[in-house]
């Protein structure tokens, strides 16, 4: 068997604030092997973003790694020196933003920037404008060299999202993080890049970890699913049993509150009621105890991870075992 | 309904230590201006040639001058003469562009237009010239001090408040506002005015000292307040002329100037976070 | 009767902008956001208006409040043809809107007490007792009377839209027109709206205008639904018959391109290809020519017109065909 290109074990974070330690990661578990695509869902303040940052070591200042590790092809990148980390960020790993606009430098042409991210190949400058080509036209786009003298605004959202999957791919990383790739995106531009990325699949050997809330676009993209609630992943699975065979109460209601998962019209949509614990204070047992209506007396207890099946994990005391 | 809690504000600028020792600098020289009288040991003006250019005593704090006036007492004097013409000119140039800068950034775009060429035209005037010349027309004088600081400053604040209001006129609360019926007054006093005063009176806050500079740097040449009244520039001048006897003087003239500076500049510090709720906020969300 | 009747209505603004603008003249060129648009809102409904970024729904909420002049056109609410400011001030007493990002819409140096009760005195209805009145409108919206005293910042996003509810309600209005009530929820938030929307409607009386990119949410919350393409009504229909059979191309492809959060219907296919061209580059005849699969000479040269397909469906489609409805 491969050994996992990614490797998340107990991962734990917490961010400094003015009232105390938020623990926006609570011992996350996570393995990305060479040619998966994977999903990471859940809802606002759950930690995905935090486990997307940890992953390309660009955490805020303001938060704290308390424990676990990340290891890519086995080495706890979160130990190396920075200078180490650097090289591995956009060699090995890349990262594809919700907003692209944002990625680049306003005042940079799509050909400087393609250009400046080859910046540890040491080949000619032609050499890195035409691989620059070459992306922008793997990547959908009909008129490279038109792009390449382009400027960022110039670009309509969706071309930005592809230049940006084009940098993303430049130097071939082994990793790729998408963080919510599709959320700025309108409808029909979102179906395209999606589609642009099932495609990639085919000539991309690395590992892609797709970030979102959406539960459309990790149906149509990912290959095995880890759902997060409260800083934890609370279950794991292929991503047909995810949709189809959710075990964990929280999976479920989430499933059943999109409104996009129901045919028929509802007088009424499903919600999850409660809130989300107060991640400075988190729940000594399960964290979704409180919204669940399958609690029980065992739940004031911290559940464990228990595997339905093979590729099937849950943390709960309810359904797991 | 209330005003956007002011003790909450003040309980947000005690809190942070600048904010505090601002205030507490500034609130000493405004009692010390209020209660000079009271305060001040001698007659600012009273001359006493016997005792002139004295070093510190228990009689004189602070020595005398070349005319044997108490030190301590032309400063503390001198505290009203700086403040009121300091707060009265960055005052009323306030107010004045702040009016100007909401006309401009929120009604019709031709007289924003216009607004802007009179501004930029004011603004193009060489600013000590401009001065030189008033006083030379109307003479020196604490009238012509504050004319001189109003005409000065009203462009840079009206610029300020038309490109603040610029940003906020297309926000989407203020639409919202139009939504349910609000008329211009109330969208200008209500919701733009709170949102552009923080910026104002942090620059303003900042203003004062280099008004109160002005001030003294005019006397000192002659060309503000007039002799005989004390202001911290006569001081200043006079301890300068007599600097090789009685060094003391132009040292106590200047401390009350630098510590009001930095008393005003730190209250604008602390005032420009407290004001803003969105800084103050002490509640998590 | 409709509550809400809007014939041929039409918004463009001047191209050029700044301080050289204001002393052109008034017929310098101008960027056409929408025009020819005509629909109706009867009373007690939800009516779903459906687009991408640029197709200028935004703006026209806007200027069915009369926020945003419009060029032609005439807009009736509640039997009353509104064209002045006055007719629309009078408008607003019945009308409201809530916006697309709730936190931003509300004025961020005035705790939620003050802004709920701003719409009551603005229009001179302020009970004597103001603040038990405050605590009954939140109350309405499910959020506790001390909310009265947080400022914006302080809520959530749900507790925001929540007040948003609120203060659109202030008035009894008739009509709400609601710009992407659920923009930036979590889906298990959006529920939560959506159902006090609906929950409210049913006890007030409302009628809404929902605007939304958001197809999955929008199929539930409306009667019927109107789909807008670069400033052009496309198709207007009865929600479930729309969803089942849509006939413009540009509704087909959008429908299509919806993620189905079901890896089972992944599709192979590209539902729709190209994005939406600038409104500087709008195109000649047809406003979907360019990226439409069945386009033909036709639709580059001549601009189709709105058409009745069937039982209360209209389509904007030179070859839209009705037989489909047939076989229904």
């Amino acid at each position: 068997m491969k050994p996992p290109l990614l490797e998340i074990t107990d991962l734990s974070v917490a961010y400094q604030t003015d009232t105390g330690p938020v623990m926006a990661l609570r011992g996350a578990n996570l393995v990305a092997r060479a040619g998966e695509v994977i999903g990471i869902v859940g809802e606002s303040g759950c930690g995905k973003s935090t486990l997307a940052a940890a992953v390309m070591n660009l955490l805020p200042a303001t938060a704290k790694v308390t424990g676990g590790a990340v290891r890519f092809l086995g080495q706890d990148i979160l130990t190396l020196a920075p200078q180490a980390q650097r090289a591995l960020r956009g060699t090995a790993m890349a990262m594809i933003f919700q907003d692209p606009m944002t990625a680049f430098n306003p005042v940079l042409t799509i050909g400087d920037h393609l250009v400046d991210f080859q910046h540890q190949s040491r080949a000619p400058y032609r050499a890195k404008l035409a691989r620059a080509r070459d992306q922008l036209a793997l990547v959908g786009l009909s008129d490279p060299d038109v792009i390449l003298r382009r400027y960022p605004h110039q670009l309509s959202g969706g071309m930005r999202q592809r230049v940006a999957i084009a940098a993303a791919l430049l130097m071939n990383p082994q990793v790729l993080v998408a963080d919510e790739p599709t959320t700025a995106l309108d409808v029909t531009t979102e179906a395209q890049i999606l589609h642009l990325l099932r495609n990639l699949r085919q000539t991309y050997q690395g590992t892609i970890v797709v970030i979102s809330h959406h539960l459309g676009v990790v149906a149509e993209l990912c290959d095995r699913v880890y759902v997060m609630y409260a800083g934890q992943v609370v279950e794991q699975a292929m991503v047909d049993d995810l949709f189809h065979a959710a075990r964990h109460p929280y999976t479920r209601a989430l499933l059943a509150c999109d409104p996009a998962s129901f045919p028929n019209l509802t007088p009424v949509l499903p919600t999850i009621p409660g809130r989300l614990p107060d991640l400075r204070d988190p729940p000594k047992g399960c964290s979704f105890a409180p919204r669940c209506a399958l609690r029980s007396a065992r739940c004031t207890v911290a559940p464990p991870w228990a595997q339905v099946s093979p590729s099937h994990g849950v943390l709960c005391h309810e359904v797991g075992a | 309904m209330p005003w956007p809690t002011s003790p909450r504000a003040l309980k947000a600028l005690l809190a942070d230590p600048m904010g505090a020792m601002g205030l507490v600098l500034v609130s000493l020289f405004v009692i010390m201006a209020l209660a000079a009288p009271i305060l001040a040991p001698y007659d600012p003006l009273a001359l006493n040639v016997r005792a002139k250019l004295q070093g510190l005593s228990w009689a004189h704090w602070l020595g005398t001058d070349q005319l044997g006036r108490d030190t301590l007492s032309r400063l503390i004097f001198g505290a009203r003469t700086a403040l009121s013409i300091s707060v009265t000119a960055t005052g009323i140039a306030g107010a004045i562009g702040l009016l100007l800068g909401l006309i401009a950034g929120y009604g019709p775009r031709w007289l924003d237009a216009v607004l802007v060429l009179v501004l930029d035209s004011v603004n193009a005037l060489p600013m000590m010239m401009l001065a030189l010349a008033i006083i030379t027309v109307i003479g020196p004088g604490t009238f012509t001090l504050i004319l001189v600081v109003v005409l000065v400053s009203i462009p840079s604040y009206a610029r300020l408040i038309r490109a603040q209001t610029l940003s906020l006129r297309r926000a989407e609360f203020i639409l919202a506002e139009r939504a349910i019926g609000a008329s211009t007054p109330r969208i200008l006093l209500r919701h733009l005015l709170p949102n552009v005063l923080g910026p104002l009176v942090i620059v303003l806050s900042m203003d004062i000292p280099v008004v109160i500079m002005l001030e003294a740097g005019l006397s000192y040449l002659n060309l503000g307040v007039k002799p005989p009244m004390p202001s911290w520039g006569n001081v200043l001048y006079d301890g300068y002329t007599s600097i090789r006897t009685s060094p003391t003087l132009v040292i106590a003239a200047g401390a009350p100037l630098v510590l009001a500076t930095l008393g005003f500049t730190f209250l604008g510090e602390g005032l420009r976070d407290a004001l803003d709720p969105r800084l103050a906020s002490t509640r998590p969300r | 009767m409709s509550l809400l009747d809007v014939q041929d209505l039409a918004v463009s603004l001047p191209l050029s902008l700044g301080l050289s603008g204001a002393f052109k003249p008034k017929t310098a060129r101008r960027l056409e956001i929408f025009s020819d648009i005509s629909f109706a809102v009867a009373a007690g409904e939800t009516l779903g208006l459906v687009g991408e970024s640029g197709s200028g729904k935004t703006t026209l909420a806007r200027a069915l409040l009369g926020l945003t002049p419009t060029q032609a056109g005439r807009i009736t609410f509640d039997g009353r043809l509104r064209a002045t400011q006055a007719d629309f001030a009078q408008m607003r007493r019945t009308s409201a809107m809530m916006f697309q990002d709730a936190v931003a819409s509300l004025s961020p140096r005035m705790t939620v007490g003050a802004l709920l009760a701003e719409p009551l005195i603005i229009h001179g209805q302020a009970p004597r007792d103001l603040a038990a009145k405050v605590a009954d409108m939140l109350h309405l919206v499910g959020l506790t009377a001390d909310f009265a005293a947080r400022y914006p910042h302080e809520l959530s996003g749900g507790q925001a839209r929540r007040v948003g509810v609120a203060r659109a309600l202030a008035l009894n209005p008739k009509l709400v027109i609601a710009d992407e009530p659920t923009a930036g929820l979590d889906v298990s938030v959006q529920g939560e709206i959506l159902n006090l929307m609906r929950d409210l409607k049913t006890r007030l009386g409302l009628s809404y205008l929902i605007i939304s990119h958001n197809l999955a949410m929008i199929r539930h919350v409306s009667d019927r639904i109107a789909v807008m393409y670069l400033g052009r009504l496309v198709e207007i229909g009865p929600t479930r018959a729309v969803f089942a059979q849509p006939l413009h191309p540009y509704a087909q492809s959008l429908i299509a391109a919806e993620p189905l959060p079901d890896p089972r219907k992944r599709r192979a296919d590209l539902a729709i290809s190209g994005e939406i061209p600038s409104l500087l580059h709008r195109p000649k005849g047809c406003v979907f020519q360019s990226r439409c699969p069945q386009a033909q000479a036709l639709c580059r040269s001549d601009a189709p017109v709105l058409r009745a397909l069937g039982p209360n469906r209209l389509v904007r489609c030179h070859f839209a065909d009705p037989a489909r409805l047939q076989e229904d």
